[in-house]
């Protein structure tokens, strides 16, 4: 990620531009590392010859497991949605309409 | 006979719908209106149509019936991967297409390419491959039909009637109401089925004597317990088909829809949800397919699993010929419908039997979808819309709907591979090989259009060497696969009972990698598009 040093800006705003900068690279890293690491628990060998514990007595542990991580998938989609969501795509168009209004 | 009157009331009501919407757009002869419905839907058509859109005799019929022969494993393959996978590829790549298209009108992905790639007879050529893909998914979801009417009426209705009546009545309601029909339909059937779902698996369940029992005394019988295991199907095959779920973003009915969206704060709902739709009608699917094998009052069920008991015994000195006709006797595609009919009071089954049909009957999706890139890709591309204007184009598309229908109809009839094995061995993998497109387009600016051509001719060559090397070398029976090819010892090539295997892996992996390293080699040996061009797409 590029910072770019906006003229005009105090030392203390620089800092704030800079350290919000750090945090959405440290938050989108983390995102990345989440989803990496849950593809990674999709492969869970751990489970692959053993239907035991039957969950509420009926459901195999390799299928409960299955259906916590479709679970677990979801949450990750609400962080992705809540810490990446491309909102500048949103701005773009905003923009792009309220032009098009403009212009008619 | 009362569950199919039941289902012919459902199929009335959807056909009804499409009409409705065809009033309700007042006789709009905008192609905008007519393949994307204005680009207007609200948040909850959009999620739960664009998920009844991936919904499909595949996900029903396919996966319980997958199930029944091999176990929980099908819900870790099919299911959860997708529930990661396609709500990621949504976020990633559906809100900036969805972008694009609001900012320069692209209703379809072809368009798409073809401006950012400065091209136009490559966009031809992905068109063709596209199409091609797609039909075996519309004749899957006819099938399917034939398949649902066959069995709930008790046989009345013959499976050649009953794939002919779904036809008619998808291509009514789509010739009528365009993507808002197809939408407000697929709505409809996506609610009706996640409320039957949970209905039908506590019925089944209670029929069968609970479920406690019939885990216990599967886990008891040796020849039954593995299917509550993975143990017949290795890690690689497993982790193969986590890249079958890239194939829902390229499929073209999908990114089309994608541009339907009235905001794009509506895919937060469709991304979040998305893994919890999955869950909730997958897994009644996948548990009863397996729990079906528990079933001994069932004489279809039996039959089916007697034919397994054979292939796995006597296959090996069978006739590759009468291995493959046991081979589709055992499958069970139909496990699920047989349950709700042995165990469902009559009225009840004719209400689960329509929420099946409802996900059965979502290629209406990717018959609009064929329509829209045929008139958008082809005909106005061509000058057709400039020359005999915009209301004769969506005319053209409409005609186009018939004559597809007609086309997939003819082949459902005499198509002889199962309904899953169809979809996963062409388009599942074909479009997944498809992806790196996408990916190119919208987050490398380095991509050309002579590395799109690379990809997509491999991918059309890929696809129909493993028609070719499956049609050649018979299908083993149950057990080790049949090495073609190896390098030092090593499998390269191997026929495996369900498929194809490339070191291990499904052919869809290295389609896809190839297809990948395809797009990034060519483009980066041949001219980039001009600045301007990449400025429409890339900020800076």
């Amino acid at each position: 990620m590029t910072i770019t040093i906006q003229p005009g800006l105090s030392a203390d705003q620089l800092d704030k531009v800079n350290g919000s900068a750090t945090t959405t690279m440290v938050k989108r890293t983390l995102l990345v590392i989440a989803v990496a690491a849950l593809y990674g628990l999709h492969q869970d060998f751990w489970f692959w010859r053993t239907a035991h514990p039957l969950v509420f007595g009926f459901i195999p542990i390799g299928l409960f497991y299955h259906a916590c991580f479709s679970v677990a998938a979801s949450l990750l989609m609400w962080l992705l949605v809540k810490f990446a969501w491309p909102s500048h795509l949103e701005e773009e168009i905003e923009g792009h309409s309220s032009q098009e209004d403009a212009a008619h | 006979m009362i569950p199919a009157i039941v289902v012919f009331i459902y199929l009335a009501s959807v056909l009804y719908i499409g009409i409705f919407a065809f009033r309700r757009s007042k006789g709009s002869e905008k192609a905008e209106d007519y393949f994307l419905a204005s680009r207007s839907l609200g948040p909850f058509v959009f999620l739960f149509s664009l998920f009844g859109t991936n919904m499909t005799a595949f996900a029903i019929l396919g996966s319980s019936g997958h199930a029944f022969t091999n176990g929980i494993v099908t819900f870790g393959l099919m299911a959860s991967s997708s529930g990661l996978v396609i709500p990621l590829t949504i976020l990633l790549i559906g809100t900036r297409v969805w972008a694009l298209g609001k900012k320069h009108g692209f209703m379809t992905p072809v368009q798409m390419f073809r401006d950012r790639w400065e091209c136009s007879h490559i966009g031809t050529l992905i068109f063709v491959v596209q199409a091609v893909l797609l039909v075996p998914y519309i004749i899957i979801g006819i099938m399917g039909g034939g398949t649902t009417l066959n069995t709930i009426s008790g046989g009345l209705v013959p499976y050649w009637f009953g794939g002919a009546i779904v036809a008619l009545v998808v291509m009514g309601y789509v010739f009528f109401g365009g993507m808002r029909g197809t939408a407000w339909v697929n709505t409809f059937q996506t609610v009706l089925f996640l409320l039957f779902g949970t209905v039908a698996v506590i019925v089944i369940g209670t029929g069968m004597g609970g479920f406690r029992n019939a885990a216990q005394s599967m886990l008891a019988s040796p020849a039954l317990a593995p299917l509550l295991t993975r143990e017949r199907i290795s890690p690689l095959y497993f982790f193969s088909y986590t890249f079958i779920p890239l194939s829902a973003i390229a499929f073209p009915h999908i990114l089309i829809f994608c541009l339907t969206a009235r905001k794009m704060a509506q895919f937060k709902k469709t991304v979040i949800f998305y893994p919890l739709c999955i869950l909730a009608i997958w897994l009644p699917c996948v548990f009863l397919g397996v729990m079906a094998n528990r079933v001994t009052d069932v004489p279809q069920i039996k039959a089916r699993q007697e034919a397994r008991r054979v292939l796995a015994t006597q296959g090996k000195a069978m006739a590759p010929e009468a291995r493959d006709e046991l081979r589709e006797q055992a499958t069970g595609d139909d496990v699920i419908l047989r349950l709700l009919e042995r165990y469902a009071p009559l009225w009840l089954a004719g209400l689960l039997g329509a929420g099946i049909m409802a996900a059965v009957m979502a290629s209406d999706s990717q018959i609009l979808a064929l329509s829209t890139m045929f008139t958008e890709d082809v005909f106005a591309f061509y000058g057709g819309k400039a020359r005999f204007g915009e209301a004769v184009q969506v005319h053209t598309g409409r005609l186009f709907i018939v004559l597809i229908t007609v086309f997939a109809y003819a082949v459902a009839l005499r198509a002889p591979e199962t309904i899953f094995e169809l979809a996963i061995q062409y388009a599942f993998s074909g479009f997944a090989a498809l992806s790196p497109l996408l990916i190119a387009a919208l987050f490398w600016k380095g991509s050309t259009k002579w590395g799109a051509l690379a990809s997509t001719v491999w991918v059309a060559v890929a696809v129909v060497a493993v028609a070719l090397f499956q049609h050649a070398v018979p299908a083993p029976a149950p057990g080790p696969a049949t090495v073609v090819w190896s390098i030092a010892g090593t499998e390269a090539l191997s026929r495996t009972p369900g498929g194809t295997a490339v070191f291990g892996f499904m052919p869809v992996v290295p389609m896809v990698l190839i297809s990948g390293l395809l797009m990034m080699v060519v483009s980066l040996i041949t001219t980039k598009p001009k600045q301007s061009t990449l400025a429409k797409y890339f900020r800076g």
